[in-house]
């Protein structure tokens, strides 16, 4: 199955209610496969096409406000469009998914493949102190197991939950195997407008408190939320990293060409491990500070002129030496030119 | 207390259970207290409290969730048309409405507006036109009347550089998702009495399943006109109502 379309195909099977979504290229296969597979008629989920990516998400805003399982999907300057609902979500506290199939930018950019949103997602996109919890499957199997894995968190958090996907994994084929078809729910949250109890108080949604005091409790309380986060969530993927002496990193698609760069490296003698957070945000802080005490340096290897290793750099506070290595703009780098960056930059270097 | 004081028998007004207690914040004289309080009284009087959910505007009115007793969710600037659409499409069954001043429903939120109503979204939309930002403290809405005073438009709306004042309901009256669109107003009683009738009509539609209906209620906004409520309701019959005539501008054709 494709990527995207497998993508679609478990939001169904998650059970969620309503998809809000607008076309951009290299994602518009969800929006397009899942109007074709008439999920209206599957599970009683609603499919519309918004007439902007900024009415998308506030629809979003609107059905998780009801306690419904919703997403939406978009490509990365789409992903821009939809920052101000985001925040207004996360100030909400409202749970939903939301699916970017990165592109290359800034501005227009390209269609090509691109890991340079890292940024956006993981440091906050919109105004305002708040975390999305990002999820970066590395393949089609992952991008399905992570729908369930997005609104299962989203819900447990009340926050908003990203899937960062790319337009290598958005837009290739591989054997994934689906989970059955789970149910839909009918909410029945307190915090959710459902309608007014009888001889209850009216719920409301909201991300407004105009008193300073009362909005920086809010803050806090969301802060607690996302250290509680950061303590249970973080996960990660390490491929030969127990005798490594040095590490490569890389997330996403980018970690599947890195994954066979290590091995080349092992066939040369090298002993290369392979860290592959699958949490962008929590971020495996602990784990990469572990590896450093043990390895000469760490190569983060991306698809965007630096982002991740700033946060790998933050981790290992100065325990060892790291590097970077990028093609960015939509080139996806190959395996000899990783190996040849890390013998240059971290073994060499 | 006067439900102590005041037999069943004897009682003629009360205030109706679909706004909380709190006490509002707008201004003296201004006619968002009204609009809110003929609104309530038709979802207490069609025994709907319960299956409503409402959407919240950013502008003056952004606090509405606060005053009334029903469901409600607060929109970002513009949306809440979109807001909209997602409840009404998980909640098919429930009444949905938005309550939006003239920045939010036909600057920043046109689209929002114009292809929920497009769409034909079952909801009621309750407009507010004042020809001012409110909230903000006065700068020209796109509703501003030509050659009006705003604290950005301090020598007056010049159409030219401006744009002329945007008559958004009889362009919205023209889709063929808007299924009723009337406007109204609130400064006297027979217009108030009006005004509950059309939102009353307009809420009652909702069940039929036919599109939007549109309540455009021209309000005042005495602290921004820089006037007293009694000498802006006199300019609002001036000057608002012959460029924003008062009146149903779109019926159900089987009426």
């Amino acid at each position: 199955m494709k990527g995207n379309e497998a993508l679609a195909e478990a939001a169904i099977r998650v059970g969620a209610d309503a998809y809000f979504g607008y076309p951009i290229t290299p994602q518009s296969e969800i929006i397009e496969y899942l109007m074709t597979a008439r999920p209206e008629d599957r599970t009683g989920m609603v499919v519309l096409q918004a007439e902007s990516e900024i009415a998308a998400i506030n629809m979003v805003y609107g059905a998780a406000g009801c306690g419904k399982k919703a997403l939406t999907s978009s490509s990365s300057p789409g992903m821009s469009l939809k920052q101000e609902g985001i925040s207004y979500i996360a100030g909400a506290e409202l749970p939903c998914v939301l699916v970017n199939v990165v592109r290359g930018g800034p501005g227009l950019g390209t269609i090509q493949p691109s890991q340079s949103d890292y940024f956006q997602s993981v440091k906050g996109g919109g105004h305002g102190d708040y975390k999305l919890i990002v999820l970066a499957p590395a393949s089609v199997q992952e991008s399905v197991d992570y729908m369930k894995l997005a609104f299962e968190l989203a819900f447990k958090y009340r926050n908003p939950v990203m899937i960062q996907s790319d337009g290598i994994i958005g837009q290739m084929m591989e054997k994934v195997e689906l989970f059955e078809q789970m149910p839909r729910v009918e909410p029945d949250y307190e915090w959710a407008t459902i309608g007014k109890k009888e001889g209850k108080p009216a719920t409301f949604v909201t991300s407004l408190q105009l008193q300073a005091e009362e909005q920086e409790k809010v803050n806090h309380r969301l802060q607690a939320k996302y250290r509680e986060i950061e303590q249970n969530e973080v996960r990660f993927e390490t491929t030969m990293c127990e005798d490594a002496d040095y590490l490569l990193t890389a997330f996403g698609s980018c970690a599947r060409i890195t994954r066979k760069a290590m091995e080349m490296a092992r066939a040369k003698g090298y002993k290369v491990g392979l860290m592959r957070p699958q949490t962008l945000y929590p971020f495996p802080t602990q784990e990469f500070n572990r590896l450093a005490g043990q390895v000469k340096g760490i190569l983060c290897v991306e698809m965007n002129a630096g982002q991740m290793v700033e946060d790998v750099k933050l981790s290992v506070c100065g325990k060892t030496k790291v590097e970077h290595f990028g093609r960015f703009g939509g080139v996806i780098p190959n395996p000899d030119e990783i190996l040849l960056a890390l013998e240059q930059k971290i073994i060499g270097g | 207390m006067s439900e102590n004081l005041i037999k069943p028998e004897n009682l003629v007004y009360k205030k109706t259970d679909a706004l909380t207690d709190r006490v509002m914040h707008y201004c003296p004289g201004c006619g968002h207290g009204t609009a809110h309080r003929i609104l309530a009284e038709v979802i207490e009087e069609m025994g709907i409290q319960n299956q409503t959910i409402g959407v919240a505007p950013v502008g003056c009115s952004v606090l509405a969730y606060y005053y009334f007793n029903v469901d409600m969710q607060e929109a970002a600037h513009g949306r809440a048309p979109a807001v909209a659409t997602g409840i009404k499409r998980v909640f098919p069954e429930k009444y949905v409405f938005t309550y939006q001043g003239d920045g939010d429903l036909a600057a920043i939120g046109t689209a929002e507006t114009i292809h929920a109503i497009n769409r034909g979204e079952n909801i009621l939309i309750v407009f507010i036109n004042n020809g001012i930002y409110g909230m903000t403290g006065g700068q020209m809405a796109p509703t501003t009347l030509q050659g009006m005073k705003s604290s950005t438009s301090p020598f007056g709306r010049d159409t030219k550089t401006m744009g002329a004042p945007l008559k958004i309901t009889e362009l919205i009256a023209q889709l063929p998702g808007a299924y009723f669109v009337t406007r109204q107003s609130v400064h006297k009683p027979g217009n108030v009495r009006k005004a509950k009738r059309a939102i009353k009509k307009a809420l009652e539609y909702q069940k039929l399943d036919k599109g939007t209906c549109f309540v455009e209620i021209v309000s005042n906004c005495p602290s921004n006109w820089k006037m007293t409520p009694v000498q802006s309701n006199q300019w609002m019959e001036e000057n608002m109502f012959p460029y924003y005539p008062l009146g149903d501008i779109k019926v159900p054709e089987e009426n």
